[in-house]
């Protein structure tokens, strides 16, 4: 497994204007949350949501390397990776807020988001859904476009038997498909450990997919690791497993206030930020750290105009949908 | 036209569509070297090859899903599922992926599958491998379900669900394999029912192996001087129940057989649709389904378990003469 790097070196980042939008994207994901947590206190944001607060290296980092060709299908924790993916923002809010202009029209909320023309073929809200979506996904892409698809699930997924019907149907019939595990040490409330037997990797490695564990907080590990498996994949050699380690900065879902935690590890996992680590590489790779606070000033201004377009968009006035296709 | 079996007419359906359109794909457990466990698929693998036509694991839930993922970037599969029973590990995937796609995209894509599988009882293949699902996905908006009586309508309702661009859940009564008839080739359409019997004392609504057993007791009430109408409705979801009602407007009785449990079923809410369009015109409704128990082994539980010819009759004969 990488490290974080307390020291940061110069050379990691190979393109410093790449990395400056990912730092804007990341700096979007968690103020997204922000805000989606903010309206959904103010009563604005209905049911439940789930936020992606603290794994925003993993959707950035993935993103980065996919093509127009590629695919992926998110989980129901999936505003990071849709917006990493180029969801517009707003669209994506005002699916939160239930409004028309929502991404689905307030069809889906926060739980199904999905966006086609983004890449995005959905969020699948059954824990291990978003993998067999992305492995019917490789199936054809692998025979039309030579696309990848990417589906990402937490390590509670990996007791689901989504999980290994699909890792040995794709491997079979050598699927491009990577997997992408974030594992941020919680299913749900219970951690990972007391009710996970072995280690993920090994799991996966049984069936002769190659796997590897990286430090999820370091959004260039998790490039270069996902060039490494969007390139296996790409080349017809089957499936490819990454697990990457992360930490929810939030619980589970809006009505957890994540007690379970045992004293200092939010406190610890904080101190590895994602968007703070990859901040003093850049700043150590000689980025100007003033243009990294305008980009923060510009994103605070950009989603408090957000919030106020949402909040004035319009709700659906009635239901009008077909049953089938004609 | 010569008259074929009904296995065979699924087969050569499968080889017309597969023949048709390079988007369609048909994957399953033995379905391509083996050429199916109830040989439903032979010679598909030789003709069409292992980009089309494969065999995979033993693996319902992956299959389910591969056929959702393949269907929404640009393929039409078609899958078996073994037996019907299986369906329940095939459920996730359909239910909550397959048949919300079309609605949660603001109707932009739809999932042009098929999932064939094997139900019904009769077999003496006991309580998990006779069962008929049909209940179990009836409240699944998104869902359209096919139910077969005849090889000609195996035939022209397969390649209408091939066709079709929504999720079909298409059943094959095992019971039915043998059963021979004429077939032309050419597609049908989905949600009609088909009055196969013209009668005036009372309509008698049902599916797939049931019709064979309410045309034989039609003749026996016929001998009798009762004239039964008997309504096959070919396809479960959606449900055509105007060819239902504007039979009962003329027989003011009806009568719905349902191979599968009293309680929950199809036969209900056929029932129910009658009262609410038709309460007027009725003088009679009720159901013959099988009891609210698993299906029991031994062929002579077995054969008292099933609505036969013969209680349908007696039913009749009680409650209409």
């Amino acid at each position: 497994m990488s490290h974080v790097r307390d020291q940061p070196a110069t050379g990691v980042l190979d393109d410093l204007d790449l990395y400056r939008r990912i730092y804007r994207q990341m700096l979007l994901i968690r103020g997204f949350e922000d805000l989606v947590q903010s309206l959904f206190l103010a009563g604005e944001v209905y049911g439940t949501t789930h936020l992606y607060s603290g794994q925003e290296a993993i959707a950035t980092g993935v993103a980065s390397v996919l093509e127009e060709r590629d695919r992926v299908a998110a989980t129901y924790r999936g505003h990071g990776h849709a917006l990493a993916l180029g969801v517009d923002p707003q669209k994506l809010l005002d699916e939160m807020l239930g409004r028309t202009s929502g991404v689905n029209g307030g069809r889906a909320g926060s739980m199904n988001v999905n966006s086609p023309d983004d890449r995005l073929i959905g969020s699948f809200g059954i824990v291990g859904g978003s993998i067999a979506a992305a492995t019917g996904a490789a199936l054809a892409l692998g025979r039309t476009t030579g696309g990848v698809a990417v589906a990402y699930f937490g390590d509670g997924a990996m007791n689901q038997g989504y999980v290994f019907e699909c890792l040995n149907f794709s491997q079979v019939f050598k699927l491009p498909l990577v997997l992408v595990c974030e594992n941020n040490g919680y299913g749900e409330y219970t951690p990972y450990r007391s009710v996970t037997a072995g280690e993920i990797c090994a799991r996966v490695e049984v069936m002769g997919v190659p796997a590897e564990t990286i430090d999820g907080m370091s959004v260039w590990t998790v490039r270069e690791s996902a060039e490494r498996a969007v390139a296996h994949a790409r080349a017809g050699d089957g499936p490819v497993f990454v697990e990457a380690l992360t930490y929810r900065f939030v619980g589970h879902s809006r009505s957890d206030p994540g007690a379970y935690r045992p004293d200092g590890e939010l406190d610890r996992w904080r101190a590895r930020d994602p968007i703070v680590v990859l901040r003093a590489q850049l700043e150590a790779e000689g980025v100007d750290a003033a243009d990294l606070d305008e980009a923060e000033r510009e994103m605070s201004v950009q989603l408090e105009q957000m919030r106020e377009r949402g909040l004035a968009a319009p709700f659906p006035a009635e239901l009008t949908a077909r049953e089938f296709k004609d | 036209m010569p008259a074929i079996a009904f296995r065979t007419a699924i087969r050569d359906a499968l080889d017309d569509e597969l023949a048709a359109d390079e988007r369609v794909i048909l994957f399953g457990e033995d379905v391509a070297v083996a050429g199916g466990v109830f040989a439903t698929t032979t010679g598909l693998y030789d003709k069409y090859g292992p980009e089309r036509v494969f065999d995979t694991p033993i693996s319902e839930l992956a299959l389910a899903g591969a056929a959702f993922g393949s269907a929404v970037h640009g393929l039409r599969p078609v899958i078996e599922i073994m037996f019907g029973d299986f369906l329940t590990l095939a459920m996730d995937s359909l239910v909550n992926q397959s048949t919300k796609y079309w609605f949660l995209t603001q109707e932009q894509i739809s999932v042009p599958l098929v999932i064939r599988s094997v139900v019904g009882a009769g077999g003496r293949f006991g309580a998990i491998h006779s069962q008929m699902p049909a209940s179990w996905f009836m409240g699944v908006p998104g869902l359209k379900i096919v139910a077969p009586s005849t090889p000609a309508d195996a035939s022209a309702l397969l390649k209408a669900a091939i066709r079709d661009d929504n999720p079909v859940l298409f059943f094959e009564h095992k019971r039915l394999y043998g059963l021979e008839g004429e077939v032309n080739g050419a597609a049908g359409r989905l949600g009609e029912a088909v009055v196969v019997r013209e009668g005036r004392d009372i309509t008698l609504v049902t599916a797939m192996k049931s019709v064979h057993d309410g045309l034989e007791a039609a003749d026996e009430l016929q001998a009798e001087g009762m004239s039964v109408e008997v309504i096959d409705l070919r396809t479960l979801r959606p449900l055509d129940l105007d060819t239902v009602v504007a039979s009962v407007r003329k027989t003011n009785r009806i009568v719905v057989v349902e191979e599968g449990p009293l309680t929950g079923g199809w036969a209900g809410e056929v029932l129910a649709s009658v009262v609410e369009h038709a309460l007027g015109d009725l003088d009679d409704a009720w159901r013959i389904a099988t009891p609210d128990t698993p299906i029991p082994y031994s062929p002579p539980l077995e054969d008292a378990f099933l609505p036969g010819p013969g209680r349908i009759a007696r039913e009749i004969r009680a409650r209409a003469r």
